[in-house]
């Protein structure tokens, strides 16, 4: 039975395994010879201490909820797709063609079309792996992993040898016509009387990621495919039973994946860039897995967990800007969110279930009152 | 189209360079599989291993030393993965990718932090590197038509550290085949519960074979950053680890087959260095992002099954939880 | 006085075995309560009680597998720490799990030295083993070929290995948990002569088991648990089989069903020609031939691993075969897109499978979303593309209510329920939709003595609606009990089928065994 309370579990939990990261971070940020008080200072003033900061928290966090959202719903059918890197490679080069060869009659239909070709190319990316996961047995971790390099060669190749426009020494595609130049948070606010940063990249992206963690949200718990998709997640043999095919619960699961961590690319490549560079991506797709973990995959948590990185993105440019701590911090303390909430959750678990329980039974001296025995 | 000029000295001497640290790693995740234990994070321990023994090796100028304190780094993070998927039952996948993260910031941190060199190290030079090794006769045998230059080139004039990790495949068989852990070690993989009730600590083993792979990736990282190059760049290990695991399955968990998959893998990388003997070749000319992409692509086809059914130690990837 | 203080020969020695006051919990859960016990050399003395009594507890904290939270146990009168099994094996405790622990693809050798080799080199100890393995072979008459490798054995031979691997470590005490569980009547008959043969060199057994006929006819003494208390030892001539009953469950129980005549209709389920070839492309079933009519229960009798399971599976729509299946009048697809689950619902198959923690539920979700569990499509339980779960929790509470669940509470997961009532919210799930035909699967495996009679009458029930019911279960007497017909399978094969008022045990022991038809 559930020794420690769901609240325990779904709070508490992340909770303190994100206080150990911070702890240990600090500790880097120590041994580097930084003071981490004034580092998280820093952090916070250049990150939430301005509507500049504010803006480039939140494009870092429209990045993340997508490629989150991606690595939850394959979470939830027990797929561990490490492949958000290369799907958003891809999902860029999706927005570049849906926004250099159409021509767009106003920016919300470009946004449309962006957002479609952008799935569609993050999705195609994650269908190889899926298919090979489902009809062959081959390690998705391992396939999707290859599938980023292959990913980072496939965009080289377009860039340098298709999509550079002639004379151009950058590998890198034309700007995007204006038909496809997305309000950002600066001119959407203003109307409404608010001020906000010009310069800051959020931008009406984030509308998007918000939609589609409540989208999510709705297909994971409230939908025939989401029950499905959690049910294959939880036992494979109960989902045969059941008569939940595998095969289409792989696939369905890695494509929804797919095409959110492609859909990352209207924020980073129409939104911000406004053109197809190489490395776009810069590791959104892999802090989607610390923001899926810390998040327990659930929207919501993903939601938070996308702000709370977008947070220290952001802080850790400015650290990188400001002091001798290079940007790198962020991927450390990436790697401590992903050991606490996801490989040494037991590490956390176990002192807290040993502690509810001594309160249970200090409250309940006589504690066999359950039919349950998980013994024999 | 000439298909032997594919066959050069040069490309195979570079294979076997390339090959190297591919053979390590592999056999270091022989070892941790064999005894149930996923490990993807060998990437991150070849860098962690590559990082400090170059920066160490830099500051003191003995390439020893450095190989010392690869290993030690290497260690550290497999500890770090045995507490994980060992002691707290962890996700071993999650484990080893947190590993990798770790390795690829923490390097570039502590370079930054103390070379100030944009997160390498400085570059090595005499006693900082492994230097190649001359093998006995190999001036002399050279005139010798075809083993002659077979020796002199292929064999003779690589570091010690390719030797070191030649001679593993057959260490690695007989501790596997002929030894008491070696048979402890199999059985962990294939049936925990069948070692504990017969009186042998799972965890002891599953960390024996855990440091073992951590050592291996060390010398492997090692021999990266102090042998095939002189230092350490950032992400220098560009995926080797992957390509380390995906010639693990083909090899099926058999250590000669391991060597036979890795020397491959090496070639692919050492062929698509030289595009030249590629387009003499085949008489076309080949785009360089395949070429690069090309050890991913084989990955993938071997994982796809096209060469054979795998199948992995039964009981790896999962902790081991007493039950009756 | 203790029955054990009574026997007579071994009245002077100090009991092979002493257990003082265990006591072992489980986070809130007392699996062990104040144990006493005491086991005279040379005996055979056998542990009975119902799942979950803590049995198997008990023989893990003797074997080193847990650390009692209190007790004291002594081994030939001395006293003993067991932190470990490297502890228990120095003490002379050898132990025969339920599920054995080999090494599937190891020789039969190399699983007997694992853990006691002698030296880091392999050779020496193989050679050495080999030879010991001949001297145990002719003083107990347990020969295997020590080249085998496991994974070619039959489980009677598995077994075997195991109790060599004791033996070899030099076991004077063994311990065997339910041994007979995936033997035929024979294989058993053959393992207690072996056992019989242990006792007489001067082996102390203790034979774990729920079965009431191999504790009367093999052991000296017996010692009932219930709840995790030991309600008594006795010495098993001076009891009776009833009596024991009654000292596992703690009231009168009824050991047989009661149930009416049946009155087959029309055929309901016809197979002919049947196969199965598994994924690793073995053959598991052999074309077979099966009738089930309305209202009666066909029940498959046979030991485990024999096709039964492959059997169910693809009536089930998840395994694929080929032959010909028709459930009332309507060919079943077996290996196209029809053959899921989905499609067998439609028509109306219902399936109670026979690991309910692996099939028949998934254990994080909550009652009410495993009572909509492959019925998650049913338009009842649907708005649209969304799932209408304030229908399925209505449903829920009327299902636990009528198939009395305890806790009747749908917020509940799976897992927090006993093994009991997860059967039952499976069998309400599967029952309630009034199927044609009902498959079930070890209806009540790791079901306490209470909730077994419950799901027994509701079985009858839905034959007595006139439905038409296929059961396969590894206990021969609940095959007796329910069935109207039985048919025997062995290695794929339907080897006969006896109307269940003229046939017993020993005929349906030979089928099982292979043996006549």
């Amino acid at each position: 039975m559930d020794v420690m309370p769901k609240w325990a579990e779904v709070i508490l939990v992340p909770l303190i395994s994100l206080l150990l990261a911070a702890i240990l971070s600090a500790l880097v940020i120590l041994a580097i010879g930084e003071d981490p008080v004034a580092a998280v200072k820093l952090m916070v003033s250049g990150a939430l201490g301005s509507t500049y900061g504010w803006g480039y928290t939140l494009y870092y966090a429209t990045n993340f909820m997508f490629t989150g959202l991606a690595v939850a719903i394959a979470f939830h059918a027990r797929l561990f797709n490490i492949g958000g890197e290369g799907q958003a490679t891809l999902g860029g080069l999706g927005v570049a063609l849906a926004c250099l060869y159409i021509p767009w009659p106003h920016w919300s239909l470009a946004l449309v079309g962006a957002t479609v070709m952008a799935g569609l190319f993050g999705a195609a990316w994650a269908a190889v792996p899926a298919f090979l996961q489902a009809k062959r047995g081959s390690h998705i971790v391992i396939t999707t992993i290859m599938f980023n390099f292959i990913a980072a060669a496939v965009l080289n190749y377009v860039l340098v040898n298709l999509m550079r426009p002639a004379g151009s020494m950058d590998p890198a595609t034309a700007r995007f016509p204006e038909a496809a130049h997305l309000p950002t948070l600066h001119d959407m606010l203003t109307p409404l009387g608010i001020s906000f940063s010009k310069a800051a990249p959020a931008n009406v992206s984030l509308l998007v990621a918000v939609g589609a963690c409540i989208l999510l949200w709705v297909l994971i718990w409230r939908t025939k495919l989401g029950y499905e998709i959690r049910a294959y997640g939880h036992s494979e043999s109960a989902a045969k039973y059941a008569g939940i095919s595998p095969v289409k619960i792989t696939m369905v699961a890695m494509l929804i994946s797919g095409a959110l961590a492609g859909m990352m690319a209207i924020n980073n490549v129409m939104g911000e860039a406004e053109r197809l560079v190489l490395n776009a991506v810069e590791g959104a797709g892999f802090i989607g897995i610390a923001v899926a973990l810390m998040g327990r995959s659930h929207p919501l948590g993903v939601f938070l967990a996308a702000i709370l990185f977008g947070f220290l993105y952001q802080g850790g440019a400015e650290l990188a800007l400001w002091t001798s701590i290079p940007r790198e911090l962020i991927v450390v303390i990436q790697a401590l969110v992903i050991l606490f909430t996801g490989a040494l959750d037991n590490m956390v678990r176990m002192p807290l279930e040993r502690m509810f329980l001594a309160a249970r039974m200090r409250r309940a001296p006589k504690p066999d009152r359950k039919p349950t025995t998980p013994a024999q | 189209m000439d298909f032997l000029a594919l066959i050069d000295l040069s490309v195979l001497d570079s294979t076997v360079r390339l090959a190297t640290p591919l053979l390590l790693a592999c056999l270091a995740g022989l070892f941790s599989e064999r005894a149930g234990i996923f490990d993807i994070g060998l990437e991150g321990k070849m860098l962690a291993a590559a990082f400090f023994s170059a920066a160490v090796a830099a500051i003191t100028g003995s390439v020893w030393l450095g190989l010392l304190a690869g290993i030690a780094a290497s260690l550290a993070l497999s500890g770090l993965h045995g507490l994980a998927s060992i002691t707290f039952r962890g996700n071993q996948l999650i484990s080893g990718v947190a590993i990798n993260f770790l390795a690829a910031g923490l390097t570039v941190l502590i370079a930054q932090d103390w070379f100030s060199q944009g997160g390498r190290t400085p570059s090595l030079f005499g006693g900082g590197r492994f230097e190649g090794i001359t093998l006995p006769f190999a001036e002399t045998l050279r005139a010798v038509p075809f083993f002659g230059p077979l020796y002199y080139e292929l064999i003779s004039g690589h570091s010690i550290l390719v030797y070191v990790a030649f001679a593993m495949v057959p260490g690695t068989w007989w501790i596997l085949f002929r030894t008491r852990f070696g048979l402890r070690l199999r059985a962990v993989g294939e049936n925990p519960a069948a070692v504990d009730t017969a009186g042998v600590s799972v965890v002891g083993l599953r960390f024996a074979a855990v440091g073992i792979c951590g050592i291996l990736c060390g010398i492997a990282g090692a021999y990266l950053a102090t042998g095939l190059q002189a230092g350490f760049v950032k992400d220098m290990t560009a995926g080797r680890g992957f390509i380390a695991l995906a010639a693990l399955i083909f090899a099926k968990w058999r250590p000669w087959h391991a060597l036979w998959a890795t020397l491959l893998f090496g070639y692919l990388q050492a062929i698509a260095l030289r595009p030249d003997i590629i387009e003499g070749a085949l008489g076309f000319q080949v785009q360089v992002q395949l070429l690069d992409a090309l050890p991913y692509i084989l990955t993938v086809v071997i994982l796809a099954g096209f060469v054979g059914k795998a199948i992995p130690p039964r009981a790896g990837g999962a902790p081991y939880v007493k039950e009756r | 006085m203790t029955a054990s203080d009574t026997l007579g020969r071994q009245e002077t020695a100090a009991p092979a075995i002493e257990l003082k006051g265990i006591s072992k919990a489980f986070g809130p859960v007392q699996a062990n309560k104040d144990i006493s016990i005491r086991v005279q050399p040379g005996t055979i003395h056998g542990i009975i009680g119902e799942n979950g009594a803590g049995k198997s507890t008990l023989m893990s904290i003797l074997y080193g597998f847990y650390k009692a939270d209190a007790g004291e146990i002594f081994i030939a009168g001395r006293k003993t720490d067991i932190p470990d099994s490297q502890a228990a094996i120095a003490a002379g405790i050898g132990m025969v799990f339920q599920h054995f622990k080999l090494v599937e693809n190891f020789t039969v050798l190399e699983n007997i030295i694992l853990g006691a080799e002698d030296g880091g080199l392999l050779k020496p100890s193989l050679s050495k083993a080999r030879k010991t393995l001949v001297e145990l072979e002719q003083e107990y008459g347990l020969n295997v070929d020590p080249d085998a490798v496991i994974q070619d054995l039959g489980v009677g031979m598995q077994q075997r290995v195991e109790i060599l691997k004791a033996l070899y470590r030099q076991a004077d005490i063994l311990i065997l948990d339910e041994p007979t569980g995936v033997l035929t009547p024979a294989e058993a008959d053959q393992l207690f002569r072996i056992l019989g043969r242990l006792r007489e060199e001067g082996k102390t057994i203790i034979l774990i088991t729920h079965k009431l006929r191999e504790i009367m006819e093999t052991t000296d003494t017996v010692s009932v648990m219930r709840r995790g208390e030991m309600t008594a030892t006795v010495k098993t001539a001076e009891t009776s089989p009833a009596e024991l009953a009654e000292l596992m469950v703690g009231r009168k129980v009824l050991l047989r069903v009661d149930k009416k005549p049946a009155t087959p209709g029309e055929v309901v389920l016809d197979i002919k020609g049947l196969r199965v070839i598994d994924e690793q492309g073995v053959e598991r079933v052999k074309g077979i031939d099966l009738q089930v009519r309305a209202g009666e229960i066909v029940g498959i009798a046979g030991v485990a691993g024999n096709g039964q399971s492959e059997l169910l599976e693809v009536l089930g729509g998840y395994a694929v075969g080929t032959g010909d299946i028709v459930v009332s009048g309507q060919p079943l697809d077996l290996s196209g897109k029809h053959s899921d689950g989905q499609s067998r619902r439609r028509s109306g198959i219902a399936h109670v499978p026979e690991d309910r923690q692996r099939e028949g539920l998934i254990m994080d979700y909550h009652a009410w979303e495993n009572t909509a569990f492959g019925y998650h499509r049913d338009p009842a339980y649907s708005k649209g593309l969304l799932m209408d779960n304030a229908a399925i929790r209505r449903d829920t509470v009327g299902k636990m209510e009528r198939f009395d669940v305890r806790p009747p509470d749908p917020n509940l997961a799976a897992k927090n329920f006993s093994g009991g009532n997860q059967q039952k919210i499976v069998l309400a799930r599967e029952i309630e939709r009034n199927p044609d035909l009902l498959l079930v699967g070890q209806p009540t495996r790791g079901v306490d003595i209470g909730a077994i009679e419950f799901i027994h009458q509701q079985i009858v029930a839905l034959r007595d609606q006139g439905k038409a019911i296929l059961l396969v279960s590894v206990e021969l007497e609940e095959i007796l009990a329910l069935s109207d017909r039985v048919a025997v399978m062995f290695d794929g094969h339907i080897m006969g089928t006896r109307l269940s008022a003229e046939t017993d045990e020993k005929e349906l022991g030979l089928l099982m065994a292979g043996v006549g038809a």
